[in-house]
């Protein structure tokens, strides 16, 4: 077993409200504001904390990392991630519990962090190198790599006011991804750069995970956490509500997230009317299992499990399949000849729909679900909406579209599609 | 996770792990920094180790300062002689045409000169050092380090430019003929007292500032008071015993006119001279408590 490299017990922060709004002071509101709280503590009769005023961004969290483990921590916005981020690399500290931390913390989400736009690309390798905690020995011995990562030789000598955005930030990250530090503290680091980059960065990141070192992840990318991590937390208001395999900690998100899961059963609330009720709808994979997360080339299944409580509809299910960014993927019903035109008797019915390997893209899906009838005349009997959310992970390898390539690859659908390739010509 | 570990120890890669150690029983994190974070209530931590693991910081830093301030001028370091040289021909001209004044024994316009190449360097490196940590917000948000070398780094700047500031003063005391003497040799010991003192204000005011903005606005004023009731540019013995303590009690006091003694020659007068020996140690050490003490909450209120 490795070591704990670090180790968070009970740690809270708590900001105050109104130093959030106001920023900072002067002298004249602070003298005025003491006052009031004097009179207001009065009123109240020496009540000491003030719970309206305070904000717990975090509240008793404790979780342990070992070396070499890659840790995702997922969580809505305002959840305390950044929070957390930022006693780990120790810019505030928490305001009761403590961390221990073994090694040397580098964090990506400072990436040009002390940059200045009058000096050079050189200078500000130095500049930057210092600040993120590297020694001029070691800043000197890297220089040329860090250079030969950015593709900026040709401007090394120029101020970075004359930078590109892009270059700006390739620049950054180069030094960023030289630290080598014990523990690394990514977040939403794989947003940056064009996608050539990007690649670069996931490879590294992959150097980095090979020298077994303590990796932070956080991301709104869910697949990235699942296939990237060995363990993740899950924060909600500040708690760390969650904390295990990656799938099922992202699946708990997504239930809390979208409301949906991998499976959703449901009692005396069931969505529908007098005709039709939903009961169970989930996502299986090809072992019949229900399954939160499925790889790219391997079929899937949602299952929609409803109850018929009136004779003589010709029902029809329906699946909406979204993605995160909320794009209708594509929308597909059931136009099998058994039941298209046959009046339904009563009874508990399973209808499922194949979703076939190679088609959706990597990412989350949610999916709504209907029971319609169209004949004789169009009725929606019953809807769920985000009725279950699952991942499709892709890694590279394998007979997929991706192939052998790591990059970025966007597009909402992925298909394994045939190529020719002739020499149309033949060259000497 | 745990074979590639060990793989890559064995391999020998660059990353260090000692091979044993006691930290929590577990072998091999000996030798890694180790760090406690505990919460505010804890108290101050000074964290005097990370002083010295991020040394080379403070050398950037001050190195940056310095190539900035100089960035796209057109005249460079000039400014830098340039400001105390034109005040002291003004003075010169008002205290030997205007009013006769009694200089003592040190040619006025070097008199001046020192007092003021000295003063600059104290109030420039409060007033730069005053504003640092407000204009270094992405810094100070975003990444660990000992903050303290922020304004330590405006009083390394202003060290520079004081080096060069001293050109000038050389080719005064040469043209005046000073006596040169032992004394001389103290004259690193002065500007290492005016620096510590610019420190110590330098690292208060600049950790309230981020606080109180206010003190950005009054500091230029409280400067200029300090500075006239500071013998920048009269002499010491004009002040009348009757108001000598006072005076004296202020260490830049004792500052300047030991600066001026070690480089003209003259005796020092060791009262005034041990006020700012005995003050400057004991507030650099109180000021960087001061600072550690708000530093924690930066982040949270910049």
């Amino acid at each position: 077993m490795e070591p704990v490299v670090v180790n968070v017990e009970g740690v809270s922060k708590r900001y105050r409200i109104g130093g959030l709004h106001r920023g900072y002071d002067s002298f004249r509101e602070v003298f005025a504001g003491a006052l009031a709280a004097r009179l207001k503590r009065l009123r109240r009769g020496g009540a000491g904390d003030d719970e309206e005023t305070t904000l717990w961004a975090l509240k008793e969290v404790s979780f342990e990392v070992r070396r070499g483990e890659i840790l995702g921590i997922v969580g809505r916005n305002g959840a305390g991630k950044s929070t957390l981020l930022k006693i780990l690399s120790r810019i505030t500290r928490p305001s009761t519990g403590h961390v221990e931390i073994y090694g040397r913390v580098g964090s990506l989400l400072e990436v040009g962090t002390g940059f200045h736009p009058d000096l050079t690309g050189r200078e500000n390798v130095y500049l930057n190198g210092a600040v993120l905690g590297m020694r001029k020995v070691e800043i000197d011995a890297k220089f040329d790599e860090i250079v030969a990562f950015s593709e900026l030789e040709r401007f090394i000598e120029t101020p970075v006011k004359h930078y590109s955005s892009g270059m700006y930030v390739r620049l950054a990250f180069s030094v960023a991804a030289h630290l080598e530090p014990e523990i690394l503290i990514m977040d939403e680091v794989l947003a940056v750069g064009d996608m050539a980059f990007q690649q670069k960065c996931l490879d590294k990141m992959n150097d980095i995970r090979r020298q077994g070192r303590t990796i932070f992840f956080v991301s709104h990318n869910l697949p990235a956490i699942t296939r990237l991590c060995k363990r993740a937390v899950l924060l909600e208001q500040g708690r760390l509500v969650a904390e295990g395999q990656p799938q099922e900690v992202v699946n708990r998100y997504l239930s809390s997230s979208w409301g949906a899961g991998a499976e959703r059963l449901w009692g005396d609330d069931a969505p529908g009317d007098a005709a039709v009720r939903l009961r169970r709808v989930r996502v299986a994979d090809e072992g019949g299992g229900t399954a939160a997360a499925v790889d790219v080339r391997r079929e899937s299944r949602i299952e929609i499990t409803y109850d018929v409580l009136e004779e003589g509809h010709a029902l029809v299910p329906v699946v909406e399949l979204y993605n995160e960014e909320g794009t209708e993927v594509f929308s597909t019903h059931d136009t099998g000849a058994e039941w298209r035109r046959r009046p339904r008797p009563r009874g508990r019915y399973t209808s499922a729909v194949r979703l076939p390997g190679n088609l959706l893209a990597e990412g989350t899906l949610i999916a709504h679900v209907s029971i319609m009838s169209h004949f004789p005349s169009t009725i929606l009997h019953a809807r769920a909406a985000n009725a279950v959310a699952f991942q499709i992970l892709d890694e590279p390898g394998g007979v997929s579209a991706r192939g052998d390539y790591a990059g970025p690859m966007p597009g909402v659908v992925r298909p394994l599609l045939e190529w020719e390739t002739h020499a149309a010509a033949q060259g000497e | 996770m745990s074979t590639k570990t060990s793989e890559t120890t064995e391999g020998g890669l660059p990353a260090p792990r000692p091979a044993a150690g006691t930290a929590r029983g577990e072998g091999s994190l000996a030798g890694l920094p180790h760090a406690l974070l505990r919460p505010e209530a804890a108290g101050v931590q000074l964290n005097l180790a990370d002083l010295w693991a991020y040394r080379e910081l403070l050398y950037f830093l001050t190195w940056r300062d310095i190539k900035v301030r100089y960035k796209q001028t057109l005249m460079g370091v000039a400014w830098v002689v340039l400001q105390p040289l034109l005040t002291m021909v003004i003075f010169t001209l008002v205290f030997t045409r205007f009013v006769k004044l009694d200089e003592g024994a040190i040619p006025y316009p070097l008199f001046a000169y020192a007092g003021l190449l000295l003063w600059t360097f104290f109030s420039i490196s409060i007033t730069s050092g005053t504003h640092s940590l407000i204009s270094n917000t992405s810094l100070v948000t975003k990444v660990y380090f000992p903050r303290a070398f922020i304004p330590a780094a405006a009083v390394g700047a202003g060290l520079v430019d004081l080096s060069v500031g001293a050109v000038p003063l050389a080719a005064l005391a040469l043209y005046y003929r000073v006596h040169v003497t032992w004394g001389l040799l103290l004259l690193p010991f002065f500007v290492l007292l005016a620096a510590l003192l610019a420190l110590s204000v330098g690292m208060v005011a600049s950790a309230l500032t981020v606080r109180y903005r206010d003190l950005r606005h009054a500091l230029p004023f409280l400067l200029q008071l300090w500075m006239f009731a500071s013998p920048v540019l009269y002499p010491a013995h004009l002040v009348g015993p009757k108001w000598r303590w006072a005076f004296a009690a202020n260490p830049m006091t004792g500052v300047l006119e030991g600066f001026r003694a070690a480089l003209a020659g003259q005796p020092f007068d060791w009262a005034l001279v041990a006020v700012p020996a005995a003050a400057a140690p004991v507030l650099v050490c109180a000021a960087f408590y001061v600072f550690r003490r708000l530093e924690d909450t930066f982040a949270d209120v910049i």
